[in-house]
C-alpha cells in the first residue's frame, strides 16, 4: 500500500467527511464510525474521482462499508 | 473560461414565455444566464447553448460545454415543457409519452446532473416550473397533468436528499399565464378557465419570473420542498 495514495485519500475523506484525520482508518465504517450517509459516500467518491482522475460505476459502491474497501476501489484502478 | 457576473443561472426553455421573462429578470440583477433549448433566447446577453431536451445524449452535451464555460452552477431553473392536448380517449402513447419525456424525465436528467455540482459547491438553488394543472387538471392534459405531478414529488425528494449541504429546490405552480402555450388553448377552453380565476385576468410571464426570482435569491434560503402557487387564487387551498 502506498503511503502517499493513503495520505491522498485521507485528504478527500477528512475534508468530505469532516472527520479529524485519525478516525480515518482502513476498519473505519462510514455509518458506525464516520457518521456517513449515503450521501457523503457519493461525495466521497466523487471527489475521489477528481484526486485520481479514475472514473467509479455505480454498482462498484454496492457493498462499500468501510474505509479500507473505498480506497481497494480506488487504489486497483491506478 | 468566461468571467462570470453574480450567479451563473441555468434556465431551460427561456426562448420564450415564462423561460425568457426568467432570463431577462436574471439578467436585470447582474446574473449571467444560460439558456438551454432549441431556440435561441431573445434577451440581450444571454448565453445559449442549443439543444434538444429530451434527447439524452444531445442534453448531456450541452451540459458538457456550460460546465466547461462556468467554474460553478448556481442558479438551475427547470422551466422547459410542452403540451399535447388531446382528450385520454383519444391520446396516442406517443403523445403521453412525448410530454412525459419532455416534461419530467429530461428535468430528471437536468438536475441528476445539476445535483452532483452543486453537493460538491455545497451550495445551489433549484427551482422546478410545475403548474396548477397538477392539481386541477384540465381536460384534454392528462398527459401534461401527469407531467407537472410527477415534477412536485421528484422535487420533494430530490429537496430531501441534500438539504444538509444548502442546497434547495422548490416549485413554482403557474395557473394560467398570457403565453404562446395559453393561447394554443384557444378561446373557447381559454374562456372557459377565465370565470374560474378569482382575480379575473391571465398572469403575465413577468409575475411567475418574480417567484422564481425570489426562490433563488437569498432571503429564501429557508425555504425547500415548498409549491408556491402563482395563479391568482385559481388553485387556492390544492
Amino acid at each position: 500500500m502506498s503511503d502517499a495514495n493513503f495520505e491522498k485519500f485521507k485528504t478527500c475523506a477528512v475534508e468530505v467527511l469532516q472527520v479529524d484525520g485519525d478516525k480515518v482508518t482502513l476498519e473505519a465504517r462510514f455509518a458506525d464510525d464516520l457518521d456517513a450517509d449515503s450521501l457523503d459516500l457519493v461525495e466521497l467518491v466523487m471527489a475521489l474521482e477528481e484526486a485520481f482522475d479514475v472514473t467509479v460505476e455505480e454498482d462498484e459502491l454496492e457493498g462499500v462499508e468501510t474505509i479500507g474497501q473505498a480506497y481497494e476501489l480506488i487504489t486497483a484502478k491506478l | 473560461m468566461s468571467e462570470d457576473t453574480g450567479r451563473v443561472v441555468l434556465i431551460t426553455g427561456a426562448s420564450r414565455g415564462i423561460g425568457a421573462a426568467c432570463a431577462a429578470a436574471f439578467v436585470a440583477q447582474g446574473d449571467t444566464v444560460v439558456n438551454l433549448s432549441r431556440t435561441a433566447c431573445p434577451v440581450p446577453g444571454v448565453e445559449n447553448h442549443s439543444c434538444d431536451l429530451s434527447d439524452p445524449t444531445s442534453l448531456e452535451a450541452a451540459l458538457d460545454a456550460v460546465e466547461a464555460a462556468h467554474s460553478s452552477i448556481d442558479v438551475v431553473v427547470a422551466n422547459a415543457g410542452i403540451t399535447r392536448d388531446q382528450l385520454s380517449i383519444r391520446m396516442s402513447d406517443d403523445d403521453f409519452e412525448s410530454v412525459i419525456a419532455t416534461n419530467l424525465t429530461a428535468t430528471f436528467r437536468l438536475l441528476r446532473r445539476s445535483l452532483k455540482k452543486m453537493v460538491r459547491q455545497r451550495s445551489g438553488r433549484i427551482v422546478v416550473v410545475s403548474s396548477v394543472g397538477a392539481y386541477i387538471g384540465l381536460p384534454g392534459q392528462a398527459n401534461y397533468a401527469a407531467s407537472k405531478a410527477g415534477l412536485v414529488g421528484m422535487a420533494r425528494a430530490m429537496a430531501r436528499e441534500v438539504a444538509s449541504r444548502g442546497i434547495t429546490v422548490n416549485i413554482v405552480a403557474p395557473g394560467m399565464i398570457a403565453t404562446d402555450m395559453s393561447e394554443a388553448l384557444g378561446e373557447e377552453r381559454l374562456g372557459a378557465v377565465m370565470s374560474t380565476i378569482p382575480a379575473g385576468r391571465l398572469g403575465s410571464a413577468d409575475e411567475v419570473a418574480g417567484g422564481i426570482v425570489f426562490l433563488a435569491s437569498p432571503s429564501a434560503s429557508y425555504i425547500t420542498g415548498a409549491v408556491l402557487a402563482i395563479d391568482g387564487g385559481i388553485g387556492m387551498g390544492l
